[in-house]
């Protein structure tokens, strides 16, 4: 291996800084009191107090899915867990200029300069999500101007009240699974986006999480709802700080297009992944959905290269007639990582589309599961679905399962679904070197064009980093 | 429901159902003891969540005891494919007929006997190889059989024999079926560089009997030998079936298999294939044609242990009426299995608009230089191929019906053996509504 090469193998997690700033944490532990304490912090309306406990209750009734996922972790412990933890600011936010400049230069170490963005041309709006917290959101005023909400989830329960009601937990219920209830119970911040009917968003929206506080868990929820007619694109990125424990992320995304909306959810997941004896790192369990109207569209891109274990399948209930769903996927595990990831496709209304582009590589000692469900129920007529689901392989110590299940109830509908597992190639590499490029610009251009069909759904500014992010993940993976 | 069969098998002392070596009995009693403590699989388990087996484990079932008086030559005549010489071992109602049976002429080397019959004589050759294959650990239905072990055919063929003529298992049932389950266990070995070709048939004298059959077929394929094996499950319309299939592969072998489903009102089958060594070829095709309310479930699962082997397998479903049709094809490549090639295909064509599939293309990969492919289609005939067809002067109809038997045809025609070939297809062609 080139020297280069060493040096990348022994690159250290860039996002593993700590920032060193008071939070406002609460004890460990969950108990309605903590629930309780969460609501009352962030002042929430009666209403949604009750919805927590219930989801809670259901919480406590339910058993944590270890049966079927193919990972396998230290069970967690949800009662050392502290499920509130706040940058300590007194009063709101009332612009970014207030916010703690250390928590600034931590968006700045992570590529994000809110402050800069301001002046840059306004193509992204940024919602940051600190810990628990949402930081500062900027481009508000003017996405305001066209009637566009996007805000932090406890400023919509504030300021929305009526929308928030209506929608949440309306695609992904609060006794939905484990992991989905306990979000309900304990959710701490997240974001609010509503697209006014027939409103275009006019720039690409963006969330950046953030987990800092040791032993915390992050429990994200995310509603977008996009009126009748309407479309926007949103961008989700995800870091930790290093640290030998693992950490729980717990988040919920709801998506829900109303007749002819669009929405578009791209994620770049980078969470710290643990080292290469897989201590420590973030255990990744979400629960992503949406729902599509009819003739609205809701399409997936996520690039999950971090987290020790990731179990999501963002997913979509093609409710209306002619609805179409799309999940384009690249997961990467590397060092000791696992990944269970895949999509539902529940196909209910009349020539409901749906395709699945799912690319999993796998090397070090990872392993890689795709896990789908396509589901086509009797009043479907002329559904149609196509899977594409490919692995790759680098070394002979990591894994790469499919699971696919297809569930046909309609005659007319067609499914197909293909599935590959291959190594990466060597006449590709060979014919990359014999043209002059060493190994590792050899397997990144290989592995690019492998997931070329995933990053070019991508947002640009997010497939440029997807792809660097790749190209870091897999660094030392080829001896 | 379980104790039923813990008092059925304590009863059976002093039967014959109790007979064989004395090493058999333990086994037989640690697998009743296995299934009194597992009883039946629940709902959840991943293995049988869409296998209705409601039918069997709420059912009360009488041992089979044969009563094959009035069964015929000639009533057997439309199930042995033209060659009434082939060597047949007939079972009616689960117990070997010796006087419907032909032993043809088999090479030296090469023996076809009843399980009962080898138990007596046999002993060394069953040691080795009965109940060794198939894991009881595997499945609660594989206990329970193994508990009951005693009838089933044993087709033993030695090094470098080649067994000119197939040899056909053939398990029919009549009227007095009603009500009772068969546990046949059938063993193939295949020595050393020897060819065979085995077939299994489980057909019906008495459509509309509700029967269950449990039957087992262990297969060992040895270095450098050669399997053809055909199975066929023609069983009654409102009987139920629950069969495994479980194949040990040895180095530079090859085995060939075809599964024909087309009765039973519930037909699983496993089939499971190990590949031990180097270089194996393992050829799996499958078809499945149900209508009514039937279920066909089909679950194979090919172990990939060592490199530069083969695996090929292509299953089909027709699916008419409210039946429904279950695949779940796992191919697991263990990290050691480098250069393996493995290509699994699952199609199914839904003819009716009640008719369900659940089809589960599984791979689980650990190794990294292989080749690996599986693909699976769920959908109605090709408007296009229609189109052409009518274009061309064939009436709709017809064409449909062409399609449908050409798609069927695509795996009927891996069979090798021509008579058995024709007769499928005649089959096939006669379910699909003529031809």
């Amino acid at each position: 291996m080139s020297s280069t090469v060493e040096s990348l193998v022994n690159k250290e997690y860039k996002y593993g800084f700590v920032t060193d700033i008071e939070s406002d944490v609460a004890p460990k532990g969950l108990n309605e009191d903590v629930i309780r304490l969460i609501s009352a912090k962030k002042q929430e309306p009666e209403w949604l107090l009750a919805w927590r406990l219930k989801a809670y209750r259901g919480w406590q009734k339910m058993t944590e899915p270890h049966h079927w996922p193919n990972v396998t972790y230290t069970p967690v412990d949800y009662q050392a867990i502290s499920y509130y933890s706040a940058p300590r600011t007194q009063k709101p936010l009332g612009s970014l200029d207030e916010v703690d400049p250390k928590l600034l230069e931590t968006y700045t170490k992570l590529g994000i300069p809110l402050s800069e963005q301001k002046l840059l041309a306004g193509v992204v709006a940024v919602d940051a999500i600190f810990d628990s917290v949402s930081v500062g959101t900027t481009y508000k005023a003017k996405l305001a101007e066209q009637g566009i909400i996007f805000c932090s989830f406890g400023e919509a329960v504030r300021e929305h009240p009526a929308l928030v009601q209506k929608y949440l937990g309306s695609v992904v219920p609060a006794s939905d699974n484990f992991f989905a209830a306990l979000n309900a119970a304990v959710f701490s911040d997240g974001s609010f986006v509503y697209i006014p009917k027939g409103i275009r968003c006019p720039m690409e929206l963006s969330t950046y999480f953030r987990i800092n506080t040791a032993e915390t868990g992050q429990f994200e929820r995310t509603l977008i709802v996009a009126d009748e007619g309407a479309s926007v694109s949103y961008l989700e990125g995800c870091t930790a700080p290093k640290r030998d424990e693992n950490q729980l992320h717990a988040a919920v995304v709801e998506l829900v297009a109303l007749d002819n909306a669009s929405i578009k959810y791209s994620t770049v997941q980078n969470w710290y992944a643990g080292d290469e004896n897989g201590r420590g790192g973030i255990y990744n369990f979400v629960t992503k959905r949406g729902k599509a109207a009819a003739n609205a569209k809701i399409s997936w891109t996520q690039v999950e290269t971090g987290s020790a274990i990731t179990w999501k399948y963002p997913s979509v209930i093609l409710q209306g007639d002619n609805s179409v769903g799309e999940f384009y996927s690249v997961a990467v595990v590397n060092g000791r990582q696992q990944a269970d990831t895949g999509t539902k496709m529940i196909h209910i209304g009349k020539n409901s589309r749906s395709t699945i582009v799912s690319k999993g590589i796998s090397a070090g000692r990872g392993q890689n599961s795709y896990r789908g469900l396509v589901k086509v129920l009797p009043k479907a007529e002329g559904a149609r679905n196509y899977t594409q689901c490919d692995s790759m392989l680098i070394g002979n110590r990591c894994g790469a399962h499919t699971f696919p299940y297809i569930d046909v109830q309609n005659s007319s509908s067609s499914t197909e679904h293909e599935a590959s597992t291959s190594k990466i190639g060597e006449d590709q590499i060979f014919y990359l070197k014999q043209r002059g490029l060493n190994t590792e610009n050899a397997i990144s251009m290989v592995v690019n064009g492998f997931c070329k069909e995933v990053f070019k759904e991508l947002p640009m500014e997010f497939a440029v980093e997807a792809q660097k992010l790749l190209g870091i993940s897999l660094e030392g993976s080829v001896g | 429901m379980t104790e039923a069969f813990v008092q059925d098998f304590e009863a059976r002392a002093g039967t014959a159902t109790a007979e064989g070596p004395e090493w058999l009995e333990p086994i037989r009693r640690s697998a009743m003891e296995r299934f009194a403590r597992t009883g039946f699989p629940a709902a959840r388990d991943e293995e049988w969540r869409f296998t209705p087996i409601g039918p069997i484990a709420q059912g009360t079932w009488r041992p089979a005891l044969g009563g094959a008086g009035e069964v015929t030559r000639e009533q057997l005549a439309p199930f042995v494919f033209g060659h009434a010489d082939w060597t047949t071992l007939v079972f009616v109602n689960g117990i070997y007929h010796e006087a419907l049976s032909t032993i043809g002429t088999l090479p030296p080397g090469a023996r076809v006997a009843s399980l009962a019959e080898a138990l007596r004589s046999d002993g060394a050759l069953l040691h080795g190889h009965l109940a060794r294959h198939a894991p009881v650990e595997g499945s609660p239905f594989t206990a329970l059989n193994t508990a009951f072990l005693s009838e089933g055919g044993v087709v033993h063929v030695g090094t470098n024999v080649d067994l000119a003529s197939p040899v056909h298992l053939l398990y029919v049932t009549t009227a007095e079926a009603g009500g009772t389950v068969a546990h046949p266990r059938n063993l193939i070995v295949v020595e050393r560089g020897a060819r065979a070709s085995v077939i299994e048939s489980y057909v019906t004298l008495a459509p509309g009997q509700a029967y269950w059959t449990n039957p087992i077929t262990e297969v060992a394929v040895a270095a450098g030998a050669w399997l053809e094996h055909t199975r066929i499950q023609r069983e009654s319309e409102t009987a139920q079936h629950v069969g495994l299939t479980h194949v040990d592969q040895q180095r530079d072998s090859r085995y060939r298999s075809f599964s024909l489903a087309m009765g039973a009102a519930l037909g699983r089958h496993n089939l499971h294939v190990r590949l031990h060594d180097e270089n194996i070829e393992t050829l799996l095709y499958g078809l499945y044609v149900t209508r009514g309310d039937q279920t066909a479930d089909n679950h194979t699962a090919i172990y990939h242990d060592q490199p530069n082997c083969r695996s090929w397998e292509v299953y089909k479903g027709i699916l008419d009426g409210r039946s429904r049709a279950v695949f779940n094809g796992k191919v697991f490549v263990k990290p050691e299995a480098q250069k393996t090639d493995a290509k699994q295909t699952n199609r199914n064509l839904l003819l009716s608009d009640g008719a369900r599939v659940d089809t589960k293309p599984q791979l689980e990969i650990f190794a990294d230089d292989v080749k690996c492919t599986h693909g699976a289609t769920v959908g109605r005939l090709d408007e296009m191929a229609r189109f052409y067809a009518r274009s061309r002067g064939i009436p709709a109809a017809a064409a449909d019906l062409l399609l449908t038997y050409a798609f069927a045809a695509e795996v009927v025609e891996e069979v090798t053996l021509a008579p058995v070939r024709e007769e499928l297809d005649r089959l096939v062609r006669s379910r699909l509504g003529g031809l």
